[in-house]
């Protein structure tokens, strides 16, 4: 059983999956524009459940690896995460059932739409994240310990890399990104194969449609005038953690990411009172700070999302900015990160800072 | 020094003579429907002032909204030529992708795509297809297309495609006008091609729209050089006016808060220009207005111009007031303010009304407003003063009590005790900032550019020098140059600490030998 993605569909998506992206991934735009020319051009695209997969199904996961900035010179074509996809077929020798995205939040999270759009496959209702993470071993496949290779690198120049066989997921991060920063910082990929089995037992579930419900939402609240922030947390299940203005960013490149601290002071009922939130490319630690208490309040994994307050639109975390009215939510964590397997990935420890996850909705 | 500056607005044009650092008369006329006959007039009463008359004029400086609101209206556009050099990447997003259709209809004429451009580091992403450019250089002497936008990507760190494509060009169809992205614009190839785009599409209004304001100096007796005014506050020569008129887009606004800091001597400061509609709110750092750093859309085309971060409101002196309950604006009369406002004889309950009915202005014939009962002008100009404190606050960038200075038409709705306010500064000519923002215009360069295998204070300095050229080479006094702006930004997943450095700098121009 599939179901139509409708342009409507895809537009929601845009919006819904840069919030997911809790500040990073890269915004959806470019992505955006490739879609509505091929909905354009007649293309349409199915999604299907993840249940509904065989067991042997093989299933293919796409992302765009690399530099935001140079994704705003070299722009997404929808044709480069297909051409990844073929490879991995030519190179594995399996014929792929669907495609999924390996982050649902950000741009990546309508690289499948393209690649699906073109190969005439449908889009799988998940991914391995259920938000953006910065790391090839942050994600559920890497928390079950499952394959990390071959993994298929492509740059439309006709550079073409497969990398073939690695001992552990970190060091796929760390080959891939040499491949990476040479094509120009910037690569369409086709990660290691997934059966239908390991999808089911894996997968973060049915995000495809909760990015596209949020972003409903909060068009909808747009267009009535009505508060979006009010329709995510609803949509989401989530909480809303802090209101109030940016009043300092401070960011700094170390070891290839984008590390930093934003600030914000508190306005309505949070006045007087302050929130950091510390980020390594996405959104990861919010301390509540008033009078000398500093209290952290939220952590990876639970989503942190920096939302405009007035729009609902997610901020970046290369874009945030001294003045912007935003409002801080968090949005619950899939299950696989809560493990303490989990948690050796994504939890607060793995990003550097000596905290014993604590959940917002614990 | 004396400059004459002049404000090309919507409603009125003004004009200004600044001699030696003060304004020595200010006059204002209706602007016509041929801008040259509104210049012309304003000249006219300008130069009748006697203290006018005598002595030489250094440089006429004109701000206009003329540019954008042809895109904004879409009259007066050249079909234009788009070249796009980037391929094999990006083919799949070609110019025009994202623009409006009926927009598009009106510009777009062919579109030529190549391989070529650059890497983030400075590499050739391709070798420039030359063969391909000189095929379409061919294609559009035939075609009589004669504005040309070309793009490449990266340019802004390698402009060197940009350049051979503009030679190959010229070289087929001399006669053609060549924009190219780089001079116009930042990273961002989609963005800064649609700047191209736009600027190419105007180049023949603006050829015709500046020899008129030639034209109009030469009728008035003036012998002194032309030069317009930029979004960012700096001037640019006529001529480069004429190639890059897109720059231009929104100086209105950026004069106003330019004029606003140098009639207070204030440089750091919110800014309110209240006029008959709207009102714009922003900040001035160093006598700048801050930028916007996100995307800029005109037309609802989508650019990273340099612009000011702008609030507007709807709030102005020709706000229709509405009762029960009380409220005022969006709504306004606009330019019939002197016909349908209580004041002047009209029907309207006008914001103008109940200031004049409050007391605190002497507009018109304050008797006609005095229908107007205590209470609701009382509301009216609290509903106003509600809707100026929300807009300053979200226009502050720092905590704390700030000088707001209150500039425009409509400067009287600002009331002395504001939230968030230290102390409103009023200013004599503040009914005509913006011209004297035009006459007070600098000269300035920018540099935006990704620095790697550079401690950050080199980088910065590297920039800095770029800069400082760039200005030199727009006409600026090198000795009088100084930094207004410095952004840098570390780039996430870049090997070799990349940093990406902005640097502005602004200053007078170089007098005539």
């Amino acid at each position: 059983m599939t179901k139509s993605i409708t342009s409507d569909d895809i537009e929601a998506l845009a919006v819904g999956a840069w919030i997911l992206g809790t500040g990073g991934g890269g915004s959806p735009y470019l992505g955006l524009l490739n879609m509505r020319r091929l909905y354009a051009e007649g293309h349409r695209v199915e999604l299907m459940s993840p249940l509904d997969l065989a067991d042997d199904d093989r299933v293919a996961v796409v992302s765009n690896m690399g530099a935001p900035l140079v994704g705003q010179e070299r722009l997404a074509d929808s044709r480069n995460i297909a051409r990844a996809v073929e490879m991995q077929e030519d190179y594995s020798g399996v014929k792929f059932r669907a495609v999924m995205s390996l982050e649902i939040g950000g741009g990546n999270g309508i690289q499948p739409l393209m690649a699906a759009a073109h190969l005439g496959l449908p889009v799988v209702d998940a991914d391995l994240m259920g938000r953006a993470y910065p790391e090839a071993q942050m994600t559920s496949v890497a928390v079950g310990d499952l394959r990390p290779f071959p993994c298929a690198l492509y740059d439309p120049r006709g550079l073409e890399s497969i990398v073939t066989n690695v001992p552990s997921w970190k060091w796929m991060e760390r080959v891939s990104r040499k491949i990476c920063v040479e094509m120009g910082s910037i690569a369409s990929t086709c990660k290691a194969p997934r059966t239908g089995s390991e999808v089911k037992d894996w997968g973060i579930h049915f995000t495809v449609s909760k990015a596209i419900g949020i972003g409903r939402r909060v068009r909808e609240a747009q267009r009535r005038h009505e508060d979006p922030i009010t329709a995510i947390l609803d949509e989401a299940e989530g909480k809303q953690l802090f209101r109030g203005k940016v009043v300092d960013v401070a960011r700094r490149a170390t070891e290839g990411f984008l590390r930093g601290r934003c600030v914000v002071e508190g306005l309505d009922e949070d006045r007087g009172a302050t929130i950091e939130i510390a980020f390594q490319n996405e959104w990861v630690v919010a301390w509540r700070v008033e009078g000398d208490q500093r209290e952290p309040i939220a952590m990876s994994p639970d989503l942190i999302c920096v939302l405009d307050t007035v729009s609902g639109n997610a901020f970046g975390t290369e874009t945030i900015r001294y003045g912007m009215r935003v409002t801080v939510v968090a949005l619950p964590a899939p299950p696989v990160f809560l493990t303490p397997k989990g948690l050796e990935h994504v939890g607060p420890r793995a990003f550097g800072y000596d905290l014993d996850f604590r959940s917002v909705f614990a | 020094m004396r400059r004459i500056g002049i404000d090309v607005g919507g409603t009125n044009t003004d004009a200004v003579l600044l001699e030696d650092g003060h304004v020595l008369h200010a006059v204002k006329t209706p602007t016509t429907e041929n801008v040259t006959g509104g210049i012309v007039a304003a000249l006219g009463k300008l130069t009748s002032h006697p203290g006018v008359a005598r002595g030489t004029i250094d440089g006429v400086v004109i701000g206009t909204t003329h540019f954008v609101n042809a895109i904004v209206q879409g009259r007066d556009l050249s079909r234009v030529a788009a070249i796009r050099i980037g391929l094999p990447a990006s083919a799949s997003l070609p110019p025009f992708c994202d623009w409006p259709e009926d927009l598009a209809q009106l510009v777009r004429g062919e579109i030529f795509m190549l391989e070529g451009g650059h890497e983030y580091d400075g590499r050739e992403f391709m070798p420039f297809d030359e063969a391909g450019m000189r095929a379409a250089a061919r294609r559009i002497r035939d075609s009589g297309l004669r504005s040309v936008a070309v793009a490449a990507s990266f340019s802004p760190l390698d402009p060197s495609h940009e350049e051979r494509a503009r030679a190959i060009i010229t070289e087929a169809c001399p006669e053609a006008h060549v924009t190219l992205s780089h001079e116009l614009g930042r990273i961002g190839l989609l963005e800064r091609e649609n700047a191209a785009l736009l600027n190419a599409a105007l180049v023949d209004l603006a050829r015709v729209t500046i020899a008129g304001f030639r034209d109009a100096i030469a009728a008035s007796h003036i012998d002194a050089p032309l030069f317009i005014t930029q979004n960012d506050g700096t001037v640019m020569s006529a001529e480069m006016a004429m190639a890059l008129p897109v720059m231009s887009f929104a100086s209105g606004a950026t004069n106003s808060m330019r004029g606003a800091a140098f009639l207070s001597g204030v440089q750091d400061a919110m800014v309110v220009d209240v006029g008959g509609t709207s009102s714009d709110v922003g900040q001035l750092r160093r006598g700048f207005p801050r930028e916007a750093n996100s995307v800029v859309e005109i037309g609802e085309v989508r650019t990273l111009f340099r612009m000011p971060d702008l609030f507007s409101i709807g709030l102005g002196g020709g706000s229709i007031v509405t009762e029960n309950p009380v409220s005022v604006g969006p709504q306004s009369v606009g330019y019939r303010l002197t016909e349908e406002a209580l004041v002047f004889g009209g029907k309207t309950l006008t914001a103008t009304d109940a200031a004049v009915a409050a007391g605190i202005v002497e507009i018109g014939d304050a008797k006609k407003a005095a229908g107007v009962p205590r209470d609701v002008a009382r509301a009216v100009l609290d509903a106003a003063k509600a809707k100026l404190e929300d807009a300053i606050d979200r226009m502050k960038t720092e905590a704390g009590d700030v000088p707001l200075i209150a500039v425009g038409g409509g400067a009287f709705l600002v009331p002395d005790q504001l939230a968030g306010v230290s102390e409103v500064i009023r200013v004599e000519h503040g009914d005509c900032a913006n011209a004297v923002g035009a006459a007070i215009a600098q000269i300035s360069g920018e540099t935006d550019q990704v620095y790697r295998e550079m401690s950050r204070d080199d980088a910065i300095a590297a920039a800095e020098a770029q800069a400082v050229a760039r200005a030199v080479a727009a006409g600026a006094d090198r000795a009088t140059l100084q930094t207004v702006d410095v952004e840098d930004m570390p780039l996430a997943y870049l090997p070799g600490n990349a940093l990406r450095v902005r640097v502005r700098v602004a200053g007078e121009m170089q007098r005539p030998a």
